[in-house]
Protein backbone atom coordinates (compact mmCIF):
# COMPACT_ATOMS: atom_id res chain seq x y z
CA UNK A 1 0.00 0.00 0.00
CA UNK A 2 2.80 2.17 1.16
CA UNK A 3 4.19 1.92 -2.54
CA UNK A 4 1.21 2.67 -4.14
CA UNK A 5 0.78 6.13 -2.17
CA UNK A 6 4.26 6.47 -2.90
CA UNK A 7 3.44 6.85 -6.42
CA UNK A 8 0.08 8.92 -6.23
CA UNK A 9 2.06 11.50 -4.64
CA UNK A 10 4.29 11.55 -7.27
CA UNK A 11 1.80 11.95 -9.94
CA UNK A 12 0.56 14.76 -7.62
CA UNK A 13 3.69 16.23 -7.13
CA UNK A 14 3.78 15.88 -11.26
CA UNK A 15 0.33 17.58 -11.37
CA UNK A 16 1.53 20.23 -9.22
CA UNK A 17 5.18 21.12 -10.97
CA UNK A 18 3.78 20.54 -14.45
CA UNK A 19 1.33 23.61 -14.10
CA UNK A 20 -1.48 21.03 -15.04
CA UNK A 21 -3.74 21.81 -11.66
CA UNK A 22 -3.70 24.87 -11.87
CA UNK A 23 -4.79 25.08 -15.43
CA UNK A 24 -7.52 22.61 -14.61
CA UNK A 25 -8.27 24.58 -11.51
CA UNK A 26 -8.42 28.08 -13.43
CA UNK A 27 -10.56 26.09 -15.81
CA UNK A 28 -13.03 24.43 -13.79
CA UNK A 29 -13.34 27.80 -11.76
CA UNK A 30 -13.45 30.18 -14.42
CA UNK A 31 -16.09 27.78 -16.06
CA UNK A 32 -18.02 27.77 -12.84
CA UNK A 33 -18.12 31.58 -12.86
CA UNK A 34 -18.73 31.65 -16.17
CA UNK A 35 -22.28 29.88 -15.79
CA UNK A 36 -23.82 32.23 -13.74
CA UNK A 37 -22.53 35.23 -15.22
CA UNK A 38 -23.47 34.82 -18.69
CA UNK A 39 -26.99 34.26 -17.36
CA UNK A 40 -26.91 37.15 -15.70
CA UNK A 41 -25.10 39.38 -17.95
CA UNK A 42 -27.58 38.09 -20.75
CA UNK A 43 -30.31 41.11 -20.41
CA UNK A 44 -27.68 43.47 -20.02
CA UNK A 45 -26.42 42.29 -23.52
CA UNK A 46 -29.80 42.16 -25.05
CA UNK A 47 -29.98 45.88 -24.60
CA UNK A 48 -26.55 47.20 -25.08
CA UNK A 49 -27.41 44.99 -28.98
CA UNK A 50 -31.34 46.94 -28.94
CA UNK A 51 -30.60 49.46 -31.35
CA UNK A 52 -28.83 46.96 -33.48
CA UNK A 53 -31.50 44.54 -33.29
CA UNK A 54 -33.99 47.28 -33.86
CA UNK A 55 -32.58 48.19 -37.32
CA UNK A 56 -32.58 44.80 -38.13
CA UNK A 57 -36.87 44.44 -37.32
CA UNK A 58 -35.91 42.70 -33.50
CA UNK A 59 -37.60 44.64 -31.11
CA UNK A 60 -36.32 43.39 -27.40
CA UNK A 61 -38.92 43.81 -24.74
CA UNK A 62 -37.43 42.92 -21.18
CA UNK A 63 -35.60 39.81 -20.55
CA UNK A 64 -35.63 38.09 -17.58
CA UNK A 65 -33.24 34.88 -16.59
CA UNK A 66 -33.06 32.25 -13.69
CA UNK A 67 -31.23 29.83 -12.64
CA UNK A 68 -31.93 27.55 -15.30
CA UNK A 69 -30.20 29.61 -18.07
CA UNK A 70 -27.10 29.17 -15.66
CA UNK A 71 -27.53 25.49 -15.89
CA UNK A 72 -28.26 25.17 -19.53
CA UNK A 73 -25.10 27.26 -19.78
CA UNK A 74 -23.32 24.72 -17.16
CA UNK A 75 -24.13 21.35 -19.69
CA UNK A 76 -22.60 23.59 -22.42
CA UNK A 77 -19.77 24.32 -20.49
CA UNK A 78 -18.77 21.38 -19.47
CA UNK A 79 -17.91 19.20 -22.48
CA UNK A 80 -15.14 21.90 -22.89
CA UNK A 81 -14.06 21.48 -19.58
CA UNK A 82 -13.77 17.05 -19.91
CA UNK A 83 -12.21 17.66 -23.31
CA UNK A 84 -9.40 20.08 -21.97
CA UNK A 85 -9.14 17.46 -18.98
CA UNK A 86 -8.55 14.50 -21.41
CA UNK A 87 -5.71 16.95 -23.52
CA UNK A 88 -3.85 17.95 -20.75
CA UNK A 89 -4.17 14.13 -19.34
CA UNK A 90 -3.80 12.22 -22.40
CA UNK A 91 -0.14 11.68 -22.22
CA UNK A 92 -0.07 10.50 -18.40
CA UNK A 93 1.23 7.19 -19.06
CA UNK A 94 2.86 7.36 -22.86
CA UNK A 95 4.92 10.64 -21.60
CA UNK A 96 6.74 7.87 -19.02
CA UNK A 97 7.07 5.22 -22.56
CA UNK A 98 8.26 7.35 -24.36
CA UNK A 99 10.95 9.06 -21.84
CA UNK A 100 11.83 5.61 -20.50
CA UNK A 101 10.94 7.14 -16.53
CA UNK A 102 9.08 3.79 -15.67
CA UNK A 103 12.05 1.94 -16.73
CA UNK A 104 14.07 2.55 -12.96
CA UNK A 105 10.80 2.88 -11.28
CA UNK A 106 9.43 -0.82 -12.52
CA UNK A 107 13.01 -2.17 -11.28
CA UNK A 108 12.55 -1.40 -7.68
CA UNK A 109 10.25 -4.07 -7.35
CA UNK A 110 7.05 -2.13 -7.94
CA UNK A 111 4.09 -4.33 -9.03
CA UNK A 112 2.88 -2.96 -12.23
CA UNK A 113 -0.72 -2.93 -11.07
CA UNK A 114 -0.20 0.01 -8.80
CA UNK A 115 1.40 2.26 -11.12
CA UNK A 116 -1.56 1.85 -13.38
CA UNK A 117 -4.12 2.22 -10.43
CA UNK A 118 -2.34 5.09 -8.83
CA UNK A 119 -2.44 7.10 -12.64
CA UNK A 120 -5.85 5.87 -12.51
CA UNK A 121 -6.71 7.18 -9.17
CA UNK A 122 -5.23 10.30 -9.51
CA UNK A 123 -7.24 11.52 -12.77
CA UNK A 124 -10.59 9.96 -11.25
CA UNK A 125 -9.90 12.37 -8.17
CA UNK A 126 -8.95 15.20 -10.46
CA UNK A 127 -11.86 15.18 -12.73
CA UNK A 128 -14.31 14.39 -9.61
CA UNK A 129 -12.71 17.45 -8.25
CA UNK A 130 -12.50 19.89 -11.07
CA UNK A 131 -16.06 18.92 -11.75
CA UNK A 132 -17.59 19.70 -8.59
CA UNK A 133 -16.01 22.54 -7.77
CA UNK A 134 -17.06 23.51 -11.14
CA UNK A 135 -21.11 22.77 -10.12
CA UNK A 136 -20.32 23.83 -7.02
CA UNK A 137 -19.52 27.36 -7.84
CA UNK A 138 -22.43 27.40 -9.98
CA UNK A 139 -24.83 26.36 -7.59
CA UNK A 140 -23.88 28.74 -5.06
CA UNK A 141 -23.88 32.17 -7.64
CA UNK A 142 -27.48 30.50 -9.22
CA UNK A 143 -28.81 30.01 -4.80
CA UNK A 144 -27.67 33.70 -4.02
CA UNK A 145 -29.10 35.38 -7.28
CA UNK A 146 -32.18 32.90 -8.21
CA UNK A 147 -32.95 29.96 -7.19
CA UNK A 148 -32.29 26.69 -7.79
CA UNK A 149 -35.25 25.03 -7.11
CA UNK A 150 -36.69 25.87 -10.46
CA UNK A 151 -34.36 23.08 -12.04
CA UNK A 152 -35.37 19.15 -11.82
CA UNK A 153 -33.87 16.53 -11.38
CA UNK A 154 -30.78 19.10 -10.42
CA UNK A 155 -28.69 16.71 -8.56
CA UNK A 156 -29.40 13.66 -10.70
CA UNK A 157 -28.39 14.92 -13.53
CA UNK A 158 -24.84 16.41 -12.19
CA UNK A 159 -24.38 12.81 -11.58
CA UNK A 160 -25.07 11.92 -14.55
CA UNK A 161 -22.52 14.00 -16.52
CA UNK A 162 -19.74 13.40 -13.74
CA UNK A 163 -20.62 9.36 -14.81
CA UNK A 164 -19.99 9.85 -18.32
CA UNK A 165 -16.69 11.79 -17.38
CA UNK A 166 -15.54 9.54 -15.29
CA UNK A 167 -16.14 6.91 -18.13
CA UNK A 168 -14.27 8.71 -20.68
CA UNK A 169 -11.29 9.16 -17.99
CA UNK A 170 -11.56 5.36 -17.40
CA UNK A 171 -11.57 4.70 -21.57
CA UNK A 172 -8.68 6.93 -21.18
CA UNK A 173 -6.92 5.13 -18.98
CA UNK A 174 -7.19 1.77 -20.64
CA UNK A 175 -5.91 3.38 -23.97
CA UNK A 176 -3.16 4.69 -22.39
CA UNK A 177 -2.28 1.32 -21.16
CA UNK A 178 -2.41 0.22 -24.98
CA UNK A 179 -1.15 3.13 -27.21
CA UNK A 180 1.98 4.39 -27.33
CA UNK A 181 1.72 7.82 -27.95
CA UNK A 182 -1.14 10.61 -27.02
CA UNK A 183 -2.20 10.44 -30.39
CA UNK A 184 -3.54 6.91 -30.06
CA UNK A 185 -5.17 7.89 -26.70
CA UNK A 186 -6.85 10.87 -27.91
CA UNK A 187 -7.98 9.04 -31.19
CA UNK A 188 -9.33 6.16 -29.18
CA UNK A 189 -11.18 7.83 -26.86
CA UNK A 190 -12.57 10.62 -29.27
CA UNK A 191 -13.24 7.67 -31.50
CA UNK A 192 -15.07 5.72 -29.16
CA UNK A 193 -17.49 8.24 -27.77
CA UNK A 194 -18.25 9.24 -31.34
CA UNK A 195 -19.05 5.75 -31.89
CA UNK A 196 -21.50 5.13 -28.66
CA UNK A 197 -23.16 8.64 -29.90
CA UNK A 198 -23.88 7.15 -32.93
CA UNK A 199 -24.91 3.84 -31.82
CA UNK A 200 -27.61 6.35 -29.45
CA UNK A 201 -29.00 7.32 -32.93
CA UNK A 202 -30.88 4.43 -33.37
CA UNK A 203 -33.86 4.35 -30.84
CA UNK A 204 -34.00 0.89 -29.72
CA UNK A 205 -30.77 1.01 -27.79
CA UNK A 206 -30.76 4.79 -27.34
CA UNK A 207 -31.08 4.14 -23.53
CA UNK A 208 -28.06 1.85 -22.91
CA UNK A 209 -25.30 4.16 -24.63
CA UNK A 210 -23.34 6.58 -21.49
CA UNK A 211 -23.40 9.67 -23.66
CA UNK A 212 -27.63 9.59 -23.05
CA UNK A 213 -26.04 10.97 -19.52
CA UNK A 214 -24.78 13.99 -21.20
CA UNK A 215 -27.94 15.54 -21.73
CA UNK A 216 -28.50 17.16 -18.46
CA UNK A 217 -30.92 19.87 -19.86
CA UNK A 218 -33.90 17.34 -20.49
CA UNK A 219 -33.55 16.36 -17.14
CA UNK A 220 -33.76 19.67 -15.67
CA UNK A 221 -36.30 20.33 -17.54
CA UNK A 222 -38.46 17.30 -16.81
CA UNK A 223 -38.48 16.63 -20.72
CA UNK A 224 -36.95 13.57 -19.25
CA UNK A 225 -37.59 11.30 -15.97
CA UNK A 226 -34.89 10.39 -13.87
CA UNK A 227 -35.54 6.57 -14.49
CA UNK A 228 -35.23 6.89 -18.47
CA UNK A 229 -31.51 7.62 -17.54
CA UNK A 230 -30.95 4.61 -15.22
CA UNK A 231 -29.92 1.76 -17.72
CA UNK A 232 -27.42 4.10 -19.44
CA UNK A 233 -26.27 4.57 -15.83
CA UNK A 234 -25.87 1.17 -15.19
CA UNK A 235 -23.77 0.56 -18.29
CA UNK A 236 -21.72 3.25 -17.78
CA UNK A 237 -20.62 2.27 -14.31
CA UNK A 238 -20.11 -1.25 -15.84
CA UNK A 239 -17.99 -0.12 -18.35
CA UNK A 240 -16.24 2.43 -15.78
CA UNK A 241 -14.92 -0.72 -13.82
CA UNK A 242 -14.23 -3.41 -16.72
CA UNK A 243 -11.89 -0.13 -18.28
CA UNK A 244 -10.29 0.57 -15.31
CA UNK A 245 -10.05 -3.95 -14.66
CA UNK A 246 -8.74 -4.18 -18.36
CA UNK A 247 -6.14 -1.63 -17.61
CA UNK A 248 -4.44 -3.64 -15.13
CA UNK A 249 -3.97 -7.00 -17.51
CA UNK A 250 -2.82 -4.54 -20.41
CA UNK A 251 -0.62 -2.77 -18.08
CA UNK A 252 1.26 -6.20 -17.01
CA UNK A 253 2.16 -7.25 -20.46
CA UNK A 254 3.30 -3.96 -22.01
CA UNK A 255 6.84 -3.78 -22.67
CA UNK A 256 8.36 -1.06 -21.32
CA UNK B 1 26.50 -19.11 -5.25
CA UNK B 2 25.59 -17.86 -8.79
CA UNK B 3 23.82 -14.13 -7.95
CA UNK B 4 22.42 -14.81 -11.59
CA UNK B 5 22.36 -17.71 -13.73
CA UNK B 6 20.84 -17.25 -17.69
CA UNK B 7 20.44 -21.54 -19.36
CA UNK B 8 19.36 -21.20 -23.39
CA UNK B 9 17.95 -18.11 -23.64
CA UNK B 10 16.74 -17.26 -26.71
CA UNK B 11 15.38 -14.13 -28.77
CA UNK B 12 13.70 -12.80 -31.99
CA UNK B 13 13.22 -10.06 -33.35
CA UNK B 14 11.32 -10.32 -36.21
CA UNK B 15 13.35 -12.18 -38.79
CA UNK B 16 16.54 -11.78 -36.74
CA UNK B 17 17.52 -14.18 -33.64
CA UNK B 18 19.40 -11.81 -31.32
CA UNK B 19 20.24 -14.48 -28.64
CA UNK B 20 20.40 -17.93 -30.06
CA UNK B 21 20.68 -19.93 -26.30
CA UNK B 22 22.76 -17.90 -24.35
CA UNK B 23 24.44 -19.25 -20.71
CA UNK B 24 25.72 -16.88 -18.67
CA UNK B 25 26.58 -17.43 -14.58
CA UNK B 26 27.24 -14.05 -12.78
CA UNK B 27 29.25 -15.71 -9.37
CA UNK B 28 28.86 -13.22 -6.29
CA UNK B 29 31.10 -10.54 -5.20
CA UNK B 30 32.02 -10.15 -9.01
CA UNK B 31 32.17 -7.42 -11.25
CA UNK B 32 31.40 -9.10 -14.39
CA UNK B 33 32.01 -7.88 -17.85
CA UNK B 34 29.76 -8.43 -20.37
CA UNK B 35 31.29 -7.38 -23.62
CA UNK B 36 29.89 -7.59 -26.96
CA UNK B 37 29.39 -5.33 -29.94
CA UNK B 38 27.17 -2.49 -30.13
CA UNK B 39 23.80 -4.38 -31.05
CA UNK B 40 25.45 -7.62 -30.43
CA UNK B 41 21.95 -8.20 -27.75
CA UNK B 42 23.82 -6.73 -24.35
CA UNK B 43 20.60 -4.72 -23.67
CA UNK B 44 18.10 -7.76 -24.60
CA UNK B 45 19.77 -9.69 -22.16
CA UNK B 46 19.63 -6.98 -19.42
CA UNK B 47 16.17 -6.25 -20.28
CA UNK B 48 15.15 -9.94 -20.26
CA UNK B 49 16.21 -10.49 -16.34
CA UNK B 50 14.66 -7.45 -15.56
CA UNK B 51 11.19 -8.90 -16.52
CA UNK B 52 10.96 -6.31 -19.07
CA UNK B 53 11.20 -8.35 -22.35
CA UNK B 54 9.67 -11.63 -22.77
CA UNK B 55 12.23 -14.16 -23.75
CA UNK B 56 11.06 -16.92 -26.41
CA UNK B 57 12.76 -19.79 -24.70
CA UNK B 58 15.08 -19.89 -21.99
CA UNK B 59 15.26 -19.48 -17.91
CA UNK B 60 16.68 -16.70 -15.70
CA UNK B 61 17.60 -17.07 -12.11
CA UNK B 62 18.20 -13.97 -9.38
CA UNK B 63 20.05 -15.08 -6.69
CA UNK B 64 17.95 -18.40 -7.01
CA UNK B 65 15.00 -17.12 -7.94
CA UNK B 66 13.39 -17.53 -10.96
CA UNK B 67 12.29 -14.21 -13.46
CA UNK B 68 8.89 -13.83 -14.38
CA UNK B 69 8.07 -11.53 -17.91
CA UNK B 70 6.02 -8.45 -16.75
CA UNK B 71 6.71 -9.51 -12.92
CA UNK B 72 8.89 -7.40 -11.22
CA UNK B 73 9.35 -9.68 -7.87
CA UNK B 74 12.88 -10.58 -8.70
CA UNK B 75 14.00 -6.83 -9.63
CA UNK B 76 13.77 -6.31 -5.45
CA UNK B 77 17.58 -7.79 -5.75
CA UNK B 78 18.26 -5.96 -8.37
CA UNK B 79 19.84 -2.04 -8.81
CA UNK B 80 19.57 -1.34 -12.45
CA UNK B 81 21.48 1.45 -14.65
CA UNK B 82 20.52 1.79 -18.09
CA UNK B 83 22.80 3.58 -20.77
CA UNK B 84 21.00 6.81 -20.36
CA UNK B 85 18.90 7.09 -17.38
CA UNK B 86 15.96 9.03 -17.36
CA UNK B 87 14.75 10.26 -13.88
CA UNK B 88 11.44 12.45 -13.61
CA UNK B 89 12.62 16.48 -14.16
CA UNK B 90 10.94 17.49 -11.49
CA UNK B 91 11.95 16.16 -8.78
CA UNK B 92 15.54 16.94 -6.93
CA UNK B 93 17.84 14.12 -6.65
CA UNK B 94 16.93 13.68 -2.90
CA UNK B 95 13.47 13.74 -3.88
CA UNK B 96 13.89 11.00 -6.32
CA UNK B 97 15.67 8.89 -3.84
CA UNK B 98 13.11 9.33 -1.21
CA UNK B 99 10.36 8.19 -3.85
CA UNK B 100 12.25 5.30 -4.62
CA UNK B 101 12.88 4.59 -1.24
CA UNK B 102 9.23 4.84 -0.25
CA UNK B 103 8.01 2.60 -3.70
CA UNK B 104 10.36 0.20 -2.21
CA UNK B 105 8.49 -0.45 1.14
CA UNK B 106 12.30 1.45 2.86
CA UNK B 107 12.28 2.85 6.52
CA UNK B 108 11.77 6.96 6.05
CA UNK B 109 14.78 7.34 8.55
CA UNK B 110 16.90 4.95 6.50
CA UNK B 111 15.67 6.19 3.15
CA UNK B 112 16.90 9.59 4.52
CA UNK B 113 20.58 8.23 6.22
CA UNK B 114 20.96 6.00 2.93
CA UNK B 115 20.38 9.27 0.41
CA UNK B 116 23.14 11.12 2.09
CA UNK B 117 25.13 8.77 2.09
CA UNK B 118 25.19 7.71 -2.25
CA UNK B 119 24.62 11.57 -2.96
CA UNK B 120 28.06 11.63 -1.02
CA UNK B 121 29.15 8.46 -2.58
CA UNK B 122 28.70 9.51 -6.03
CA UNK B 123 29.52 13.44 -5.63
CA UNK B 124 26.17 14.20 -5.75
CA UNK B 125 25.77 15.75 -2.24
CA UNK B 126 25.32 19.51 -2.16
CA UNK B 127 23.20 19.59 -5.49
CA UNK B 128 19.87 21.08 -4.84
CA UNK B 129 18.26 21.95 -8.39
CA UNK B 130 16.04 19.72 -10.16
CA UNK B 131 17.37 16.78 -12.20
CA UNK B 132 16.16 18.78 -15.71
CA UNK B 133 19.07 20.72 -15.15
CA UNK B 134 21.20 17.72 -14.82
CA UNK B 135 24.24 17.14 -17.08
CA UNK B 136 24.66 13.62 -18.42
CA UNK B 137 27.43 12.52 -16.26
CA UNK B 138 25.22 13.95 -13.30
CA UNK B 139 22.15 11.99 -14.19
CA UNK B 140 24.42 8.68 -14.95
CA UNK B 141 25.82 9.29 -10.99
CA UNK B 142 22.40 9.76 -9.39
CA UNK B 143 21.21 6.66 -11.29
CA UNK B 144 24.11 4.55 -9.52
CA UNK B 145 22.72 6.23 -6.34
CA UNK B 146 19.09 4.74 -7.03
CA UNK B 147 20.07 1.36 -8.89
CA UNK B 148 22.10 1.32 -5.04
CA UNK B 149 19.30 2.44 -2.79
CA UNK B 150 17.63 -0.49 -1.39
CA UNK B 151 21.03 -2.56 -0.92
CA UNK B 152 20.26 -4.75 -4.24
CA UNK B 153 22.15 -8.25 -4.23
CA UNK B 154 22.94 -7.24 -8.03
CA UNK B 155 23.65 -3.88 -9.78
CA UNK B 156 23.22 -4.29 -13.34
CA UNK B 157 24.71 -1.42 -15.32
CA UNK B 158 24.23 -0.99 -19.00
CA UNK B 159 27.17 0.83 -20.83
CA UNK B 160 27.56 3.17 -17.65
CA UNK B 161 30.14 4.74 -19.16
CA UNK B 162 29.82 4.84 -23.11
CA UNK B 163 28.00 8.20 -23.37
CA UNK B 164 30.88 10.11 -20.97
CA UNK B 165 33.60 11.66 -21.29
CA UNK B 166 37.20 10.53 -20.13
CA UNK B 167 36.61 12.26 -16.80
CA UNK B 168 33.66 11.12 -16.32
CA UNK B 169 33.74 7.51 -17.14
CA UNK B 170 36.82 7.37 -14.95
CA UNK B 171 34.18 8.73 -12.03
CA UNK B 172 31.65 6.22 -12.62
CA UNK B 173 34.13 3.21 -13.02
CA UNK B 174 35.88 4.61 -9.24
CA UNK B 175 32.51 4.10 -8.16
CA UNK B 176 31.75 0.80 -9.62
CA UNK B 177 34.84 -0.16 -8.20
CA UNK B 178 33.72 0.82 -4.61
CA UNK B 179 30.46 -0.46 -4.53
CA UNK B 180 31.82 -4.17 -5.14
CA UNK B 181 31.64 -4.66 -1.54
CA UNK B 182 27.82 -4.23 -1.70
CA UNK B 183 26.69 -5.86 -4.26
CA UNK B 184 27.80 -8.03 -7.48
CA UNK B 185 28.00 -6.38 -10.15
CA UNK B 186 26.65 -6.98 -14.09
CA UNK B 187 28.25 -4.47 -16.13
CA UNK B 188 27.77 -4.75 -20.26
CA UNK B 189 30.36 -2.62 -22.15
CA UNK B 190 31.81 -2.60 -25.94
CA UNK B 191 34.98 -0.62 -24.23
CA UNK B 192 37.14 -2.96 -23.05
CA UNK B 193 40.02 -0.80 -21.16
CA UNK B 194 36.95 0.21 -18.74
CA UNK B 195 36.70 -3.57 -18.29
CA UNK B 196 40.43 -4.55 -17.98
CA UNK B 197 40.66 -1.79 -15.51
CA UNK B 198 37.67 -2.86 -13.00
CA UNK B 199 36.40 -6.21 -14.01
CA UNK B 200 36.92 -9.41 -11.91
CA UNK B 201 35.00 -11.89 -14.66
CA UNK B 202 33.95 -11.65 -17.99
CA UNK B 203 31.96 -12.93 -20.99
CA UNK B 204 32.12 -12.18 -24.65
CA UNK B 205 28.83 -12.63 -26.38
CA UNK B 206 29.12 -13.14 -29.98
CA UNK B 207 26.35 -14.12 -32.39
CA UNK B 208 23.63 -14.74 -29.91
CA UNK B 209 26.15 -17.03 -27.50
CA UNK B 210 28.74 -16.55 -25.04
CA UNK B 211 32.02 -17.61 -26.14
CA UNK B 212 34.19 -17.49 -23.91
CA UNK B 213 33.62 -16.75 -19.73
CA UNK B 214 35.48 -16.94 -16.51
CA UNK B 215 38.01 -14.89 -14.16
CA UNK B 216 39.68 -12.40 -16.11
CA UNK B 217 43.01 -13.72 -15.62
CA UNK B 218 42.08 -17.31 -16.26
CA UNK B 219 40.94 -16.03 -19.71
CA UNK B 220 43.70 -14.05 -20.58
CA UNK B 221 46.57 -16.86 -19.49
CA UNK B 222 44.57 -19.00 -21.44
CA UNK B 223 44.45 -17.40 -24.62
CA UNK B 224 48.45 -16.53 -24.15
CA UNK B 225 49.64 -16.59 -27.81
CA UNK B 226 53.19 -16.51 -26.82
CA UNK B 227 53.72 -13.36 -29.00
CA UNK B 228 57.20 -11.69 -28.89
CA UNK B 229 57.62 -8.31 -29.73
CA UNK B 230 61.62 -7.31 -31.13
CA UNK B 231 63.08 -3.73 -32.07
CA UNK B 232 65.82 -3.36 -34.38
CA UNK B 233 68.06 -0.06 -34.31
CA UNK B 234 68.68 0.07 -37.70
CA UNK B 235 65.76 -0.67 -40.44
CA UNK B 236 68.27 -2.21 -42.41
CA UNK B 237 68.67 -4.69 -40.12
CA UNK B 238 64.85 -5.22 -39.89
CA UNK B 239 64.50 -6.01 -43.23
CA UNK B 240 67.24 -8.66 -43.05
CA UNK B 241 65.39 -10.38 -39.67
CA UNK B 242 62.21 -9.96 -42.29
CA UNK B 243 63.68 -12.03 -44.94
CA UNK B 244 65.22 -14.54 -42.62
CA UNK B 245 62.45 -15.58 -40.73
CA UNK B 246 59.24 -15.73 -42.81
CA UNK B 247 55.35 -14.51 -41.47
CA UNK B 248 57.38 -11.58 -39.10
CA UNK B 249 54.79 -8.50 -39.04
CA UNK B 250 56.04 -5.06 -39.01
CA UNK B 251 54.22 -3.09 -35.96
CA UNK B 252 55.40 0.62 -36.33
CA UNK B 253 58.97 1.91 -36.88
CA UNK B 254 61.55 -0.61 -36.48
CA UNK B 255 59.63 -3.39 -34.66
CA UNK B 256 58.56 -6.76 -35.64
CA UNK B 257 56.22 -8.89 -34.09
CA UNK B 258 56.16 -12.92 -34.56
CA UNK B 259 54.59 -16.08 -32.64
CA UNK B 260 56.24 -18.46 -30.76
CA UNK B 261 54.54 -21.08 -32.97
CA UNK B 262 56.08 -19.95 -36.02
CA UNK B 263 59.73 -18.89 -35.11
CA UNK B 264 61.45 -20.13 -31.97
CA UNK B 265 62.82 -16.93 -29.75
CA UNK B 266 66.10 -18.30 -29.47
CA UNK B 267 65.97 -19.54 -32.56
CA UNK B 268 65.57 -16.20 -33.66
CA UNK B 269 67.82 -14.32 -31.05
CA UNK B 270 70.89 -17.00 -31.84
CA UNK B 271 70.36 -15.00 -35.72
CA UNK B 272 70.95 -11.88 -33.86
CA UNK B 273 73.91 -12.29 -31.92
CA UNK B 274 75.50 -14.18 -34.81
CA UNK B 275 75.10 -11.02 -36.98
CA UNK B 276 75.44 -8.62 -33.72
CA UNK B 277 72.27 -6.94 -34.98
CA UNK B 278 71.51 -3.76 -32.15
CA UNK B 279 68.56 -4.60 -30.31
CA UNK B 280 66.36 -1.73 -28.48
CA UNK B 281 64.31 -4.45 -27.57
CA UNK B 282 62.52 -7.82 -27.10
CA UNK B 283 59.64 -8.16 -25.58
CA UNK B 284 56.82 -10.94 -24.48
CA UNK B 285 53.31 -9.51 -25.84
CA UNK B 286 50.41 -10.45 -23.04
CA UNK B 287 47.50 -10.69 -24.86
CA UNK B 288 45.03 -7.58 -24.33
CA UNK B 289 41.33 -7.93 -24.09
CA UNK B 290 41.27 -6.70 -27.39
CA UNK B 291 43.00 -9.05 -29.04
CA UNK B 292 41.43 -11.90 -27.28
CA UNK B 293 37.99 -9.90 -28.17
CA UNK B 294 38.76 -9.95 -32.16
CA UNK B 295 39.94 -13.34 -32.23
CA UNK B 296 36.96 -14.08 -30.99
CA UNK B 297 34.55 -11.73 -33.47
CA UNK B 298 36.34 -12.95 -36.12
CA UNK B 299 36.38 -16.83 -35.70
Amino acid sequence: MRSLFAFMKKEWMEQCRSGRLMILGMLFILFGIMNPAVAKLTPWLFQVMADSLAESGITVTSVTVSAMDSWVQFFKNIPIGLIVFILLQSSIFTREYQTGTLVLVLTKGIERYKVAASKAAVLSILWTAGYWLCFGITFAYNAYFWDNSAAQNLAFSAVCWWMFGLWVTALSVLLSALAKSNTGVLAGTGGIVLASYLIGLFPKVKEYVPTLLTDGNSLIYGVSEARTYSAAMIVTVILCVVCFAACIPVFNKRQV
Amino acid sequence: MDMLHITGLHKRFGDKEVLKGLELSVPEHSIFGFIGKNGAGKTTTMKTVLGFMKADRGEIAVAGERVIYGQTATNRFIGYLPDVPEFYPFMTAPEYLSFCGEITGMHRDEIRARSKELLELVGLGGERHRIRGFSRGMKQRLGIAQALLHRPKLLICDEPTSALDPVGRKEILDIILAVREQATVLFSTHILTDCERICTDIAFLNDGVVQIQGRLGDIKSGCRTEEYLLETEKRADMSDVCLAFPGMRQTEGNQLCFSEKEHSVFEVLRYLADRQIPLLKVQRVEPTLESLFMEVVEK
